[in-house]
Parts: C-alpha cells; structure tokens; sequence
C-alpha cells in the first residue's frame, strides 16, 4: 500500500473510531460533533474535486451547500403540511424520505452550477474567484428576501426525515449514513481522478495550453467536474439540513464558503481525505477554543495564515513530510 | 421627481462602490493581487472615525484618522503578510487574505464588541438643500458624490501626471524592468497598497456616517466591489468609475423601480415581495450579462 492510501485510511478510520467510542460511553453530544465533521468534510470533499484536481478556486460553493440544504427543507416543510410544492407543470408533493430528497438537492445544485459554471468559466484566474463569490452572494440576498421560506429568520421543520431500516433520529445512526455518504463520495472520488476525465481535468490544470494540444477542450471538462463538484456539496448540505432540523440564509454566505474552502486547504489540496482532516480539525478547534475565547476565530486565523505562509501542503503535507524526514534521518 | 432623488441615491452609492474598487482595481493591476481583507480596511477606517470623532468631538479629524489609520494598517498588513504573497498563486492569496478577515474582524469585535457605533454629522454637513427644481436632498449625502468624483479626478491626476503614477503605470507593464532601472520596487507597492487601504478607509467612514459602524460591515461592500471590478475590467481605474456608476445605479434604481413595475400584472404583496427578490438580484444579473459580451470586463485589456 501506498503512503497516500495509508494517511487517507488513518483519517477515516479515526473519525469513525471517535463516533464509535463516543457511543459506547453514552457521549451523545460528540457521536453529533463526528457527524458534523462527516458533513462538513463532505462539503469539502465536493469543492476538493473543482478546486485542488480542476484548480477551479471556487468561492461560491456555499450557493451549492445551501440549494442542497434548503431542498431538503422545503420537501420536508411541505411534507408535514400536506401542501404541494409545485402544481405547474407537475404536480411535486413534499416529502420525508431522504433517498427522495437527496436527488433532487443534487439536481437543484447540478442545474445551478450548470449555470453559474458555463457563465464563470468564460473567465479564468482572479476574475474565477471573483464571479463565482458573486453569484453565491445572489442566492443568498435572494434568500433572505424571498419570504416564501422564512426568509432571513430561516425555515425549521420538526421531524429528521427519514431512512428505510434505520432511526435517524439516533446520533450513531445519524453518523452511519452521513459516514456512508462521505465514504461513497471519496470513492467517487478517487475512482473519477483516475479515470480518463479526471486525467484530463487535471491535465488542464497544470497546463491549459499542452491538454489543448493533444486534444482535450478545457472548459466541458471543467464544467463537468464543477457541477459533480456542486452536487457533493449540495449533498452535504442536505445532510447538514437534516443534522440542524434547520436551514437559513447562512448557509450561503460568503463565510460559508470561505469556510469549505478552509477546510480543504487545512486538510491538503488536492488530497483525497484532506477535506475531512481539514474539517474534523476546523471542529476540534471550534470546540476547544469556543468555550476558552469568544474570539477564537482571530486564532484560527493567525493559524491558517501560518499554514498559507509556511506549509503550503496543509496538515497532510505536513505529516508527510515529518514521515519521510523519520525515514530518512 | 422621485426619480431625481432615485438617481442621485444611485450616484452617492456608485460613488462609494467606486471609493472601495479604486483601491482594489488599483492593487490588482500594479501587484497581480486579490486581497479580500479589502473591506476591513473598509471597516477600519469607520471605527478610526467613530472612535476619534467621539473622544475629539470632531468629525474632521475622525475623518482624518480614517485615512491614517486605514493607511497605517495597510502599510502594516502589507509589510508584514501581503508581500509574501505577491509571487504566490490566487488560492494562497484568497486563503491568506480570508485569515486576515478573522483576525482583524475578531481584533474588532475584541475592542469595540458587538454593538454599532453612531457618527454625528457636524451641523456644516447635515440637513438638506434644496436643489434646482425643489427637490429636497440631504446635504452630506451630495458631499459623497463630491468626495467620489473629487478622488476619481486625483487618482487620474496621479497617475497621468506624476512620477509616482509613472511608477505605478510602469510597475503593471513590467516590474523586473522597473526594478532593473533603480526604483524601489517594495516601497513602491508599499505606497499602493496604503493609498487603496486609504481610499477604503474614507469610504468606511461616509458610509459610517449615514448607517452604523460596526464588525463585518466590509464585507457586503467588498463582494459589490468585486461585481464592479469584474464588469469595469481589472486593473482599470477608468472601468472602477464606470463599473461602479452602473452597479449603484440599477441596484437603486432597480429596487425603486422593479415592485411597482410587478404591482401593474400581480397582487400589490406578491409584486412588493417578488419585486424586491428580483431587484437584489439585478447587478448580478448586469455582471452576468457583461460576462456574456465581454469576459474581460468593460475596460479590461485581457481576460
């Protein structure tokens, strides 16, 4: 087995490892904080297919996160009252159970980054960025204004929805399907990056100018990795719907992306389970240092400067590095 | 009528907008850097302001100590963190400069807590004029529209007619070569740099003025600057001016206009909600549009 294989296993194994260990001494509370780690890294795991394999620096991903999150509240928002969600052209009822919902937040965010993808694609670079933060900061002004779905107060719906054979009500259970999830989705993957297209993607990332040589037209390939990017982010957002019971316009702020892109860069460009290292470690902090300063997020951003500054390859980088210094020294 | 007023609200906000995309256009077309700390800047010179103009009771010199403190972080920040980064790529300057967001943010926060601060406009600048035709309009809100064209007309002085301009135009064309001729190229960006954080920190304390002064105010403005760069062109001041006309223009106008536009075929609270969800929409729909026609902006030379 190769070293990469071995970190990205080590990861995984320690995020169920601390579900499983909380569960078995009653720790309702972190088994939550995992699931919450699963989800986010998930998030992470959808822009790391855009980001570090396509070198797409998208800074709207929580557009993506938030479509995802808030199909799920309006399917279970109608589905407790009863009311249809559409009648023209056909008739969409609401619904409670997630194998439902989970397409259609991962259509909803597919259509939408088709969108945003084929207009910010006609751009490159610094302008990327910079149009891809925009259009998020659309969606989220036109959330909190459209007062449809609770708009700035947000939109809480009472019931979890549901999985056939589990109780998603219970945190382990909860934890096992989003770890499912996050599972299939680095598989995905890691299956993608390897095959033909995902070559090809990453080819026109380290050199537009040769992959057009030898034939590959970089923007449908690209535009194909951001939208399979945005419906794994959406998927996480619908997860993180269920997680909270609750979905507001926060979901598509500017922080929020900014946060999913922190976490694959914490964790590892580029790096199959970077995300989730990436998000599981932006938790522990969270939790650690929120109850010890209010301020914490000025040290989680003195630290990630130090990161940026001195360890490009983020916290996989830097474990691989102080591996191969052992080895050798 | 109404409209008038409409029109000059769309001139003040464009006016602010172009205040904030001067500085970043600026810093982008000489440095090849996008800095999202930008809008703390922003946001620092209207605490300088407020805290100043409180304990002085002078409006001047708050205004005053926003452009020295606004600058002074600048040249700070710029020392110290930015010019590590101007050889690096996008992503490491977003994520960098997306850390010095937190930490200036909580630094604020730290200091200052969580409620607004309130500026008092001095009596020279508040009240309103009346202006040809009857219209009544508030007087600070003309000296905006003054400050915005008044700094628009010095930053094209600068650059056309100075030797630090000839530097700067110098620097975007190629920096090796004016580094080669014997200018001092870190203090060059030095000075750009601050003069941008300056030019925010001005912006920070009008706006200041007329809303509230307080943590995360940039960022909004920061996200509408960067719509304005992308539709005028990076590195354009020219397309700043012209960007940010348009984007203060149809917002306002668009939120004026578009409900009543709806009430004539929907229900007057259908037409009043949808209305208002389309007109926050619409400078974005006007990026999307130029992004269409022009990827590289109005005035920009390469995409």
């Amino acid at each position: 087995m190769n070293r990469d294989l071995i970190v990205n296993l080590v990861i995984f194994a320690l995020l169920v490892a601390v579900a499983l260990g909380a569960h078995v001494a009653g720790q309702g509370f972190t088994v939550t904080l995992a699931t919450k780690a699963a989800i986010l890294g998930l998030a992470g795991v959808g822009l790391n297919l855009a980001l570090g394999y396509g070198g797409l620096v998208s800074f709207g991903h929580a557009a993506f996160f938030g479509i995802g999150g808030y199909v799920t509240g309006i399917f279970a928002s109608h589905a407790a009252n009863g009311d249809p969600i559409l009648t023209l052209p056909f008739t969409l009822m609401g619904s409670n159970e997630m194998l439902g919902i989970w397409p259609m937040a991962m259509l909803a965010a597919a259509l939408a980054a088709l969108l945003i993808g084929a207009l910010s694609l006609r751009t490159s670079g610094v302008y990327f960025i910079m149009v891809t933060l925009a259009f998020a900061q659309m969606i989220y002004y036109f959330a909190i204004s459209w007062p449809r779905y609770g708009g700035e107060d947000g939109l809480s719906f009472y019931v979890r929805n549901s999985f056939p054979g589990l109780n998603t009500f219970d945190p382990i259970q909860y934890f096992a399907i989003c770890a499912g999830l996050l599972a299939l989705a680095l598989l995905f993957t890691a299956v993608v990056t390897q095959s033909r297209f995902g070559l090809a993607l990453q080819a026109t990332r380290q050199n537009e100018q040769r992959s057009t040589a030898v034939g590959i037209r970089a923007t449908p390939v690209r535009l194909t990795a951001f939208v399979l990017s945005a419906m794994i982010t959406a998927l996480a957002g619908a997860l993180y719907a269920d997680l909270n019971r609750f979905v507001s316009p926060s979901m598509f702020s500017w922080h929020m992306s900014g946060e999913i892109m922190v976490f694959v860069i914490l964790g590892g460009v580029g790096r199959l389970c970077g995300p989730v290292a990436g998000a599981a470690v932006f938790i522990l902090l969270e939790h650690l240092l929120g109850p010890v300063s209010d301020h914490w997020q000025a040290l989680l951003g003195l630290m990630l400067l130090a990161i940026v500054l001195f360890a490009p390859g983020g916290l996989i980088g830097l474990t691989l590095k102080a591996l191969r210094r052992t080895e050798h020294g | 009528m109404l409209l008038a007023e409409q029109v000059l609200n769309g001139l003040q906000y464009g006016m602010m907008l172009f205040l904030m995309a001067a500085g970043l256009t600026l810093v982008f077309g000489v440095m090849g850097l996008i800095n999202l700390a930008h809008g703390s800047l922003y946001m620092i010179g209207a605490f300088a302001c407020a805290t100043v103009a409180a304990w002085t009771g002078s409006f001047w010199l708050g205004l005053a100590a926003s452009l020295a403190a606004a600058a002074a972080a600048g040249a700070l920040v710029e020392m110290a963190v930015i010019r590590r980064l101007y050889p690096r790529d996008h992503l490491d300057q977003v994520l960098a400069t997306f850390a010095l967001i937190l930490v200036f943010s909580e630094g604020t926060r730290w200091i200052f807590g969580d409620f607004p601060l309130y500026l008092k406009l001095p009596p020279a600048l508040s009240g309103a004029v009346t202006l040809p035709g009857g219209l009544q309009y508030p007087l600070f809100r003309l000296v905006i529209i003054a400050v915005g064209a008044a700094v628009a007309l010095g930053l094209w002085l600068l650059i056309t007619r100075t030797r630090l301009g000839i530097r700067i135009r110098a620097g975007e064309a190629d920096r090796e070569m004016i580094g080669a001729l014997g200018v001092d190229i870190a203090r060059l960006y030095t000075i750009v740099f601050a003069l941008g954080a300056a030019l925010a920190g001005l912006a920070g304390a009008l706006v200041g003025s007329i809303q509230s002064v307080q943590v995360g105010m940039g960022e909004p403005v920061l996200i509408l600057a960067f719509v304005v760069i992308v539709i005028g062109g990076i590195g354009s001041i020219k397309g700043a001016l012209v960007g940010a006309l348009l984007v203060g223009m149809t917002d306002t106008l668009g939120k004026a206009v578009i409900p009543g536009l709806f009430a004539r075929f929907m229900e007057a609270s259908d037409a009043n909600t949808s209305g208002s969800a389309v007109a926050s929409m619409l400078i974005y729909i006007l990026m999307a549009a130029v992004l269409l026609v022009r990827p590289q902006g109005l005035f920009g030379a390469r995409a």
